[in-house]
């Protein structure tokens, strides 16, 4: 079980982490979802040791990961695909890190195969190495002894669609067995496909955190009849109250079983009846990144530079 | 959902990892990169060079060398070379950020320094035989190809001399590898310190009286020389390679080490 309490980083005037508190329990993938700059790496870094936090504390199976005697055995870490000595080859990277830990070379071999690297490739040197390639070889080192804990820092990132699949089936599989999984992506559908449980972090504090399910569950449901007016008159009966959403359609807090009801006994024909969209994630994860100072910042031009035309009048 | 699902259990009884292992995986580390492979080739191929020139000029001047001039023409290289690799031991990690793999394996951060500083310890012994063995080559062809007796004598001071010598580089360029944590800046920074302040140092002696009398205790290049002589330095150059060597290595080491142990591995 990997714990985050009241965990802080303070660069200068800067809080990188702001108080944060979450727990990943053994048996599930928690994605750790955040714009860029929101703080995750931070807060995987502190979980490592390589960041000393400014307050709170980190701990894994309750304990911090400095003190856990080679805890490379125990836990895998992957913090950045990219950090890696250009000039070795992939397979000694993962050679180096196997006679760390103590373990046989056959693991080398085993893990190449399992995130699908060839002897082949796996003889070329890093350097050479597609941020997709460069990330199925962290994950083959994070995965060497077979740990009961995985922190990955943004793994799906460079990965193709199939890949960003196999890598969800690989943490499923993974989890099932009574795992534990950490880890991090600025993409909302990598975590979705991926994650079971989801922290969403922004400006170093986090703003959501639940199931999958829940938070993606929209709120409500949304309801079109042939006639509208006479579907709004049956919900109002029945004490549904209802916001106009398009020409013939409504949007309510109610429930879909309810509002199909309450049009059946009216007698109204319904054209289309479902749950809500799934906007209560994407909403806040859109404003989260339209928040980032470097979305607002970008577009606006230096004051008096340029005409102060309206859009469109470039030529 | 979360059938089986068994509390993680982390175990704090294991053994960490041997102190041994570290080191196996530092002299691996240094030899597996495409840079590591070329430095240590470079330093046998010049080490190589030095002597056939020597053995060349050597013949064509009718000077009869022996085992030490040899041996001594061999400082050149490894003086230039090997504190390049106990540089690059330590800032790779950065300029790689394989840092952040070495100190998640081995968040001992002592451990894995301590594992380097042996590790160039054994380097400068392999290149210490190195040097050995192309001296013996350059010493047994002056003999066969030269006029009168080569000199094979050399003492043991001057073996363990020699090889302290290729040590302290090899620990000056870890220092300055931590200090400094960028591979360019530790390694422009050494070659001014071991070549540009010992000109500078020789300026100021010349042109300043009281600073002869303050140079031997601050140069820790000029305070190496005796190692090699025969018999081994006296005891005021003792005194001189413990004071210059408190100045340029034992402080900055420490310092460097505090470095390393305090920053934050991105």
């Amino acid at each position: 079980m990997i714990e985050v309490q009241n965990l802080s980083k303070r660069y200068g005037d800067h809080l990188a982490v702001d108080d944060i508190t979450f727990v990943c329990r053994p048996g599930t993938v928690t994605g750790f979802l955040g714009p860029n700059g929101a703080g995750k790496s931070t807060t995987l870094r502190m979980l490592a040791g390589l960041t000393h936090p400014t307050a709170g504390q980190a701990t894994i199976g309750g304990h911090r990961y400095t003190e856990i005697p080679n805890p490379g055995a125990q836990i895998g870490v992957l913090l950045d695909a990219s950090a890696q000595h250009n000039g070795r080859a992939g397979r000694e990277v993962l050679t180096i890190a196997a006679q760390t830990m103590g373990l046989p070379k056959k693991r080398v071999d085993e893990m190449l195969e399992l995130v699908g690297l060839s002897p082949k490739e796996a003889k070329r040197r890093v350097g050479n190495y597609s941020l997709g390639m460069r990330q199925r070889l962290g994950i083959a080192q994070s995965l060497l002894a077979d740990p009961k804990v995985l922190i990955l820092d943004e793994p799906a990132n460079g990965l193709d669609p199939a890949g960003i699949h196999w890598m969800r089936q690989l943490l499923r599989h993974y989890a099932d067995r009574g795992g534990t999984v950490l880890l991090s992506s600025h993409l909302l559908h990598e975590i979705e496909v991926i994650a079971d449980e989801i922290i969403v972090i922004g400006n170093g504090r986090i703003v959501a955190q639940g199931q999958k399910e829940e938070l993606l569950a929209g709120a409500g449901t949304f309801v079109r009849a042939l006639e509208p007016d006479a579907l709004a008159r049956a919900l109002s009966v029945a004490g549904i109250h209802v916001t106009p959403a398009t020409a013939d359609g409504f949007t309510t807090d109610a429930d879909p079983a309810d509002v199909g009801k309450a049009a059946a006994a009216a007698g109204v024909a319904l054209l289309e009846l479902r749950p809500g969209d799934r906007a209560g994630l994407e909403d806040l994860f859109l404003q989260l990144t339209a928040g980032d100072q470097r979305e607002a910042l970008a577009p606006a031009p230096a004051p008096g530079f340029g005409p102060t035309a309206p859009q469109g009048g470039q030529a | 959902m979360t059938a089986v699902a068994p509390e993680v259990g982390i175990d704090l009884d294991r053994p960490r990892v041997p102190f041994t292992r570290l080191v196996g995986v530092e002299l691996r580390k240094l030899a597996d990169t495409r840079a590591g492979k070329w430095l240590l080739g470079t330093i046998a191929a010049i080490s190589l060079l030095v002597m056939v020139v020597m053995l060349w000029v050597g013949l064509a001047e009718d000077v009869n060398l022996g085992f030490t001039d040899f041996l001594t023409g061999m400082n050149i290289p490894m003086g230039v070379l090997l504190p390049v690799l106990g540089v690059l031991s330590v800032t790779s990690e950065w300029s790689q950020r394989t840092a952040l793999v070495t100190f998640t394996l081995e968040p001992n951060r002592g451990r894995v320094l301590a594992a380097k500083v042996v590790t160039g310890l054994i380097t400068a012994l392999f290149a210490v035989i190195a040097a050995l063995v192309a001296a013996a080559v350059g010493t047994a062809l002056m003999g066969a190809l030269g006029s009168g007796e080569t000199s094979w004598s050399i003492d043991a001071s001057q073996l363990v001399g020699f090889y302290a010598g290729q040590a302290l580089a090899l620990l000056m360029g870890i220092t300055f590898g931590m200090l400094l944590l960028s591979s360019p800046a530790a390694i422009v920074v050494y070659f001014a310190w071991a070549f540009v302040l010992p000109t500078i140092f020789g300026v100021a002696v010349a042109f300043i009286g009281w600073f002869g009398d303050v140079w031997p205790w601050i140069d820790f290049s000029a305070a190496q020389t005796p190692l090699f002589q025969r018999g081994g330095p006296s005891g005021e150059e003792w005194a001189h390679l413990a004071v210059s060597g408190t100045i340029w290595l034992l402080i900055p080491f420490v310092l460097g080490w505090m470095r390393v142990l305090r920053s934050e591995i991105k």
